[in-house]
């Protein structure tokens, strides 16, 4: 079979970024930073070509990396669910790129500049591949590479604070990925196959035969569980408000909003596409589930005991991941569908809190607490309405993404009836209940005050076009997640039904 | 008692009056609370309560290390009872049916031309794992760069005193040393080049054999120090090398993927098998991937131990 001409855009965006995170680390300051914003443009753009075409064509394509294609070499598959998380994705690279090189210029030495736009490069081609991979562990090859680039973006930073979060980041981070190593050397083992369909016949025909039961769950639960560490689900989130919050906020919006997105998307991936739905059954889903409410409930606890605003809005993405685990634990192409929207609307809504975050921080001189940004809606307007905007679509206002995605995900919930449709109610209404006390309490912190008693002598707040351009992104970004949510639904359950 | 009717007057106070006025309030609430009932008795029990917070946290530290011992004992004990229901090494079921190692055992040397499989899988078949993994070295290397390097540091402080440190602790002259590494060196650079060369012949290849070279740059270094290292290989020589190779690697990879995929017409051919110039890529990919092994190994070094070249 021939391909067509559009079928090779994903070879392209993993393979162009790689180069540019090289050509990145020969080059000075503002060279590097023009390569990388440019190739965050092109990934948005290939990715919105991808998307275009397979959801035009309702179709998935598969496209061998070499002449052999599965089993015996790589392979990339890209539909309309892949199109729109490498959307969604690339789009949260490119605007805390441009959002937050001002503040960057500040917390990371000159020196080193290059190489953190190198960093940011080989983020979006992991993210590419992660996205595209047909094959566990060329995933498991752009885990390694992710690990180690959100290691160098905590640590870019130059404070022991700063330091401490990322060695203890590190150190969990690569608990989860030896974990997730085991598993899948122990399915390899099992089935001697590393790419996803093959995997899942060779999975299905061990079920039937009913032979090595024990390490066929086990590598199952051991990928789980690596995922799990590694995009903070609740029990094992103790790393992240420490890494999350210390660092710089392109570094902070990249990992919340990004890198353990791309974990999730490639749990979801594992789930559907290697294990399929008779591993995946009911015990294992209450497990995920009973984590899920555990961390949607328990997080936000966290978060409301919090006086700091970007250590809040860490603990609020421990909650916020414990909502789209809700999701993939029902089990259902709703419930995924739901688990997906979730993960845009979060991306959109945590890219921005923590650029805002930065900023809101900046006009207070360089302090955090809750007692210093009082009224600092009013010293960087923008700043605040953004902050605001996140904060109410986090919270489920109307007009806003967190709106649909919590109706869907608790649509999804009532279509599975019986104890777990109350399990997910109650949990949602919790949640929520506990978002508005933290949230919107912080949002109307912003505006208390008249905004002028810690006003700094020299204000920091010169123009930043970029900044500006950025936020006013996201905010549309965000509002468009929120009204026009039914159309890209539409498109990830048609995606959904191809998906497996 | 009136007080208590507004049950969001502390928030209230608070967003009004910051941080402070809460803890006042809170404060305030607890003397309200404790008043009525400050007896003798419960004037004692608010000590203890002072004092328990440190025992109560050494508690939940204690715990806390139980909990981790057990749970990892719990884990291994999972561990290893699956391991041992893993089919057998060798066995009789043990992927008779598979595939794709037959698929590989018949077909690598006609395919690539490498005599040794490996090689024909790595950096064929599965090439597209080996140019993540390649690009893992490099990032580590940028990682470590990004930690330790001063070069261009403005601190001169920082820059002066990895300087004194350095000389502190570098071998200066060291006769014996010099005199292995006088004679070792070149036997180990060329025993490194000689695995990257025959990577697709016989075990070895671009990462044990580029390893080698590295070791082997770390060892005239040790010998000799910066200045004479200074002559052949500089931090420039570090980034055009890196540079060159990697794109070297990618751009090839990827004319590779694209042809492959699209069914084209590559124009490499695997040629003899056997001899050394052959294998198509394979030569000049471990030949790239050792010289990234090399200056990763080096520049490692160079970063833990002064910060620079």
């Amino acid at each position: 079979m021939r391909m067509l001409w559009w079928q090779n855009i994903p070879l392209f965006l993993i393979v162009a970024p790689l180069m540019g995170a090289v050509v990145c680390s020969a080059l000075k300051e503002k060279a590097a930073r023009g390569v990388m914003t440019a190739l965050s443009a092109l990934t948005v753009c290939g990715m919105a070509l991808v998307l275009a075409f397979t959801a035009a064509r309702q179709e998935s394509c598969v496209y061998p990396m070499g002449e052999v294609g599965a089993p015996f070499g790589n392979e990339l598959r890209f539909g309309a669910v892949e199109g729109i998380a490498g959307l969604g994705f690339s789009l949260v690279i490119l605007l805390s790129v441009l959002g937050g090189w001002r503040s960057l210029t500040r917390d990371v030495p000159e020196n080193k500049r290059h190489l953190y736009a190198a960093m940011v490069c080989l983020l979006t081609a992991a993210m590419s591949a992660m996205v595209f991979t047909n094959d566990l562990f060329t995933a498991y090859v752009f885990i390694e590479i992710t690990t180690i680039a959100s290691c160098a973006l905590i640590s870019a930073t130059d404070h022991g604070r700063t330091l401490f979060g990322a060695a203890r980041y590190m150190l969990m981070n690569l608990l989860g990925s030896g974990l997730f190593l085991l598993g899948v050397s122990t399915l390899y083992c099992l089935t001697g196959h590393l790419l996803f369909p093959q995997l899942q016949e060779s999975v299905k025909d061990l079920l039937d035969r009913d032979k090595y039961l024990t390490p066929l769950y086990l590598s199952f639960v051991l990928m789980t569980l690596g995922i799990a560490i590694k995009s903070a689900l609740y029990p094992f989130h103790t790393w992240l408000p420490n890494a999350y919050a210390s660092t710089t906020p392109t570094s902070s919006a990249l990992l919340s909003s990004l890198i353990s997105k791309m974990y999730i998307f490639l749990l979801i991936k594992i789930f559907f596409r290697a294990a399929g739905a008779q591993v995946f059954d009911r015990d294992i889903r209450n497990f995920l589930l009973g984590f899920a409410v555990a961390g949607m409930v328990l997080g936000s606890v966290d978060a409301i005991v919090e006086r700091h605003l970007s250590r809040m809005v860490a603990y609020s993405s421990v909650a916020q991941i414990g909502y789209i685990f809700l999701g993939i634990s029902l089990g259902t192409e709703a419930g995924m569908a739901a688990a997906l929207f979730h993960m845009l609307v979060h991306a959109a809504a945590k890219c921005m809190l923590f650029l805002s975050a930065g900023k809101l921080r900046e006009v207070s001189g360089m302090g955090d607490g809750f007692r210093d940004v009082r009224g600092a809606g009013f010293r960087a307007p923008l700043a605040g309405a953004a902050f605001a905007a996140g904060a109410c679509s986090l919270v489920g206002v109307p007009l806003l993404g967190g709106f649909p995605s919590k109706i869907y995900l608790a649509q999804a919930g009532i279509a599975l009836g019986g104890w777990r449709m109350g399990v997910v109610l109650a949990a949602l209404a919790v949640s929520t209940a506990l978002h508005v006390m933290y949230m919107l309490r912080t949002a109307v912190l912003l505006y208390a005050g008249d905004g002028d008693a810690r006003r700094p002598e020299k204000s920091p707040l010169r123009k930043d076009p970029c900044f500006t351009a950025a936020m006013l992104a996201l905010l549309g970004l965000n509002v468009l997640l929120g009204i026009g949510s039914r159309p890209i639904m539409e498109a990830i359950l048609q995606g959904i039904a191809l998906f497996s | 008692m009136k007080k208590k009717a507004d049950p969001f007057r502390a928030l209230k106070s608070w967003i009004e009056n910051g941080d402070d006025a809460l803890d006042l309030e809170i404060q305030e609430e607890m003397d309200d609370e404790a008043t009525p009932a400050l007896t003798e008795e419960a004037g004692r029990k608010r000590e203890k309560k002072k004092r328990d917070p440190v025992r109560a946290r050494r508690r939940l530290e204690g715990g806390y290390a139980v909990a981790a011992v057990l749970v990892c004992l719990a884990l291994i004990g999972a561990l290893v009872y699956a391991a041992l229901q893993l089919p057998a090494f060798g066995g009789a079921d043990t992927l008779v049916d598979s595939e794709v190692s037959a698929f590989y055992v018949e077909n690598t040397l006609k395919e690539t031309g490498a005599v040794n499989i490996v090689t024909g899988i790595i950096l064929d078949y599965r090439g597209f794992d080996t140019l993540g993994e390649s690009h893992v070295l490099f990032i580590a290397v940028c990682t470590v760069l990004l930690l330790l390097s001063i070069r261009g540091d403005k601190n001169a402080d920082r820059i002066a005193r990895e300087e004194a440190f350095d000389r502190h602790f570098e071998p200066r002259d060291d006769e014996v040393l010099q005199g292995a590494a006088r004679i070792l060196t070149p036997l180990v650079l060329v025993f490194g080049l000689y695995i990257i060369a025959n990577g697709h012949l016989s075990p070895g290849g671009g990462f044990s054999g580029g390893a080698i070279l590295g070791a082997g740059l770390i060892l005239y270094q040790n010998a000799f120090g910066y200045r004479k290292t200074e002559r052949f290989f500089t931090y420039r020589t570090f980034k055009w090398v890196s540079l060159a190779s990697l794109l070297f690697y990618s751009l090839a990879k990827g004319y590779h993927f694209f042809t492959g995929a699209n069914h084209l017409e590559n124009g490499i051919s695997p040629g003899t098998a056997g001899n050394i110039l052959s294998g198509g890529l394979l030569l000049p990919l471990n030949f790239v991937v050792g010289c990234v092994v090399a200056c990763t190994m080096y520049a490692l070094y160079t970063m833990f131990r002064k910060g620079d070249f």
